[in-house]
C-alpha cells in the first residue's frame, strides 16, 4: 500500500481530513443547501414557502430558451475543442522531449493567464476593426467588416482558446499511456492513418476525452466573463441571467432557481459524458 | 519499418490533422501575443496592429492618481490569494495524507467530493455564498472572500499532493520508526520533503486560480473590497479602456516569469507532460 504518511500503515487518521471536510460542510455544502431553499422562497427574506420562482422560470419560453442555449453552447465548445485538441495531442505524443516541453508551455500559458485577459484579447481580434476583419479585407474576401462580436460564432471561437487547455491536459495524459506498438501494428497490417486513428487511438483515448469534455462543458456553460463581454446584451446565457436577477433586479428566489438549474444542467452534462465513456468501453 | 508509399488517404490525414493542430496552436498562443503587443500602442483606441508604440498606458497604469482603484483591487486580490492559498496548503495537504491511506469505493467517493468545487458551476456557488453570508448578517469584507476562495482553490493542492503521495514508499516510514523516529519527526524529515514539490505546484495553481476567480468575487466583493478581475471586467464593460491591455501585458509577463520559476522548482512542465 502506498502512502501511509503520518500514522501507522493501514490505519486511517480521520483527524487529518477533518479540517478540509468541516470547511466544505460549513462553507460549501451549507451555502448550496441555502441556495436550494431560497429557490422555494416567496421573497428575499424567506417569509413564506412558494413555488412561485420555479413557475415563473419554467413557465416562460424565453427562460427555457436561455437554458437550451447555455447547454448547447457547452456542447459546441466541447466539439470545437475536441477537433483541435486531438491533432495537438497526437503531435505531442509524436514529439521529442524539447518539443513536448514547448507544447506544454503553449498549453499552460493561456490557462494561467486571467480569463478576463483572454476575453479581452478576443475583443481585439474579433472587433469590427480587429485582426480578423482587417485580414479578410486585405485579402479582398469581404468589403464590409463582419460582425463577430455579439455572435455565437465569435463566442465559440473565444471559448475554444479559453477551454482548450482543459481538454488537452487530460487527453495528453491518457494518450501518452497508449502503447505506440498498437498503432504500429495497425499500420503494418495495412490500416490507413485514418483507420488507425479511429479504430485504435480514438477508442483508447476515451477516458482522457471524457475528463476533458467534462471540464470544458462545465467551464463553457458557466463562463460568465466571456459570455457577457463577447455575447454582449444580445446573447443571454444562464450565468448573465443569474447575475442580473441577483444583483440588478434583486429577485433572489428567481436567481436561485436559475442557479440551481445551471447546477443541474452541468451535473447532467457531466453524468452524460461519463455514461458515454462507459458505453464506449464496453463496446 | 519499411518506408511506405503515401496513399491519398494518408495524405489527407496528415493535411487535416496538421492543419487543425496548427489552427489550435495559433488560437492558443495568438491572443496572448496580440494583447502583449497591443499594450504598447500609442493609440487611444484598441486596435491591432498598433499605429505606433509607446509606454503611455503603462505609465498611466502605474500612476497612483489615475489608477488608484486598480492598485487597491490588485492589493485586495493579492492578499486574498495569499491567505486563501496558505490555508488551502495546510488543510488540503492534511486531507490528502488521510486519503492516501484508504482505497476502494469509499476513497473514490471522498476524493470526488473533495474535488467537486472544480466541477460545480462557480457562479451557482458564488450566489450561494452571498445568500449564506447575508443570512448570517454579512458585512462585505475580505475575510468572506478568503473563505469563498479557499473552498474553490483547495482542490488544486489536494490533487497535486495526493498525486505525489501515490509515488511515496511507506517502507521509508517503517524504517524510520524502527530507528526510533517519532511520527512527527518522520513526517517533517521524510514525507514533507518528498511531497513538497507537489504541494508547491498545487499552491501555484491555487494562487493563480484565486487571482483569476470571478464567480465568487463577483458576488462577495463590494466597492471597498473590489477584486482585480472584477475591476477589469468593469473597465471592459463600460469603456474599452486601453489600460486593460497594459494590466494584461504586465500580468502576462508576471505569469511567464512565475512559470519559469515554478518549472525550475517543481518541474511543473515535466509533471504535466509526464502524465
Amino acid at each position: 500500500m502506498a502512502g501511509a504518511a503520518l500514522s501507522e500503515p493501514g490505519r486511517v487518521d480521520w483527524r487529518l481530513a477533518a479540517p478540509l471536510g468541516l470547511t466544505y460542510l460549513a462553507f460549501f455544502a451549507a451555502p448550496l443547501i441555502i441556495l436550494l431553499a431560497m429557490s422555494f422562497a416567496a421573497d428575499d427574506f424567506f417569509t413564506a414557502f412558494s413555488f412561485h420562482a420555479w413557475i415563473d422560470f419554467w413557465g416562460d419560453s424565453f427562460y427555457r430558451g436561455v437554458v437550451y442555449d447555455t447547454v448547447r453552447l457547452g456542447l459546441v465548445a466541447v466539439i470545437a475543442t475536441s477537433l483541435m485538441a486531438y491533432p495537438i495531442a497526437l503531435l505531442f505524443v509524436a514529439s521529442g522531449p524539447r518539443m513536448r516541453k514547448l507544447l506544454i508551455f503553449i498549453i499552460l500559458l493561456p490557462l494561467l493567464i486571467s480569463v478576463v485577459i483572454r476575453t479581452f484579447a478576443w475583443i481585439a481580434i474579433l472587433a469590427r476593426e480587429g485582426v480578423v476583419n482587417q485580414t479578410l479585407i486585405a485579402l479582398g474576401l469581404t468589403s464590409t467588416p463582419l460582425n463577430l462580436l455579439q455572435t455565437e460564432l465569435g463566442l465559440v471561437i473565444a471559448l475554444s482558446q479559453i477551454e482548450m487547455p482543459l481538454m488537452l491536459l487530460p487527453l495528453i495524459t491518457v494518450m501518452q499511456q497508449i502503447d505506440p506498438s498498437l498503432s504500429d501494428a495497425s499500420r503494418a497490417l495495412g490500416g490507413s492513418k485514418w483507420r488507425t486513428f479511429f479504430k485504435v487511438t480514438l477508442p483508447l483515448s476515451i477516458p482522457g476525452w471524457i475528463a476533458g469534455a467534462t471540464l470544458v462543458f462545465a467551464s463553457a456553460t458557466t463562463a460568465f466573463i466571456s459570455q457577457s463581454i463577447i455575447g454582449g446584451a444580445r446573447l443571454v446565457y444562464l450565468p448573465s441571467l443569474i447575475w442580473q436577477q441577483a444583483m440588478v433586479v434583486y429577485n433572489w428566489p428567481f436567481a436561485a432557481v436559475a442557479s440551481v438549474t445551471l447546477l443541474v444542467a452541468v451535473l447532467a452534462g457531466v453524468t452524460l459524458f461519463s455514461l458515454l465513456g462507459r458505453f464506449a468501453r464496453t463496446d | 519499418m519499411a518506408k511506405r508509399r503515401s496513399t491519398p488517404s494518408d495524405l489527407s490525414y496528415s493535411f487535416v490533422m496538421g492543419g487543425l493542430a496548427a489552427l489550435g496552436i495559433a488560437i492558443l498562443i495568438g491572443p496572448v501575443l496580440i494583447v502583449l503587443l497591443t499594450s504598447f500602442t500609442s493609440s487611444q483606441a484598441l486596435q491591432f496592429p498598433p499605429p505606433g508604440f509607446s509606454l503611455e498606458w503603462y505609465r498611466s497604469l502605474f500612476d497612483p492618481v489615475q489608477s488608484g482603484h486598480i492598485h487597491t483591487a490588485l492589493a485586495n486580490s493579492l492578499w486574498v490569494a495569499a491567505v486563501a492559498t496558505a490555508f488551502a496548503c495546510v488543510i488540503a495537504t492534511a486531507a490528502a495524507l488521510a486519503m492516501a491511506q484508504i482505497r476502494g469505493a469509499r476513497a473514490r467517493a471522498l476524493e470526488a467530493s473533495f474535488m467537486s468545487p472544480l466541477i460545480l458551476p462557480g457562479l451557482s456557488y458564488g450566489l450561494a455564498t452571498l445568500m449564506f453570508f447575508a443570512i448570517l448578517g454579512f458585512r462585505p469584507s475580505l475575510n468572506h472572500l478568503i473563505i469563498g476562495h479557499l473552498v474553490v482553490i483547495a482542490p488544486f493542492v489536494f490533487r497535486t499532493t495526493l498525486a505525489s503521495l501515490s509515488q511515496f514508499n511507506p517502507a521509508l516510514l517503517e524504517s524510520s520508526a524502527s530507528l526510533g523516529a517519532t511520527r512527527l519527526y518522520a513526517f517533517r524529515r521524510i514525507t514533507l520533503p518528498f511531497i513538497a514539490p507537489g504541494i508547491a505546484a498545487g499552491a501555484f495553481l491555487a494562487f493563480v486560480a484565486s487571482m483569476d476567480n470571478v464567480p465568487v468575487s463577483l458576488f462577495l466583493s463590494s466597492a471597498r473590497t473590489n477584486m482585480l478581475p472584477i475591476r477589469m471586467w468593469g473597465m471592459m464593460e463600460t469603456t474599452l479602456d486601453v489600460r486593460v491591455a497594459a494590466i494584461s501585458g504586465a500580468l502576462i509577463v508576471i505569469v511567464l516569469v512565475l512559470m519559469i520559476i515554478m518549472d525550475r522548482l517543481t518541474g511543473l512542465t515535466r509533471r504535466m507532460s509526464a502524465g
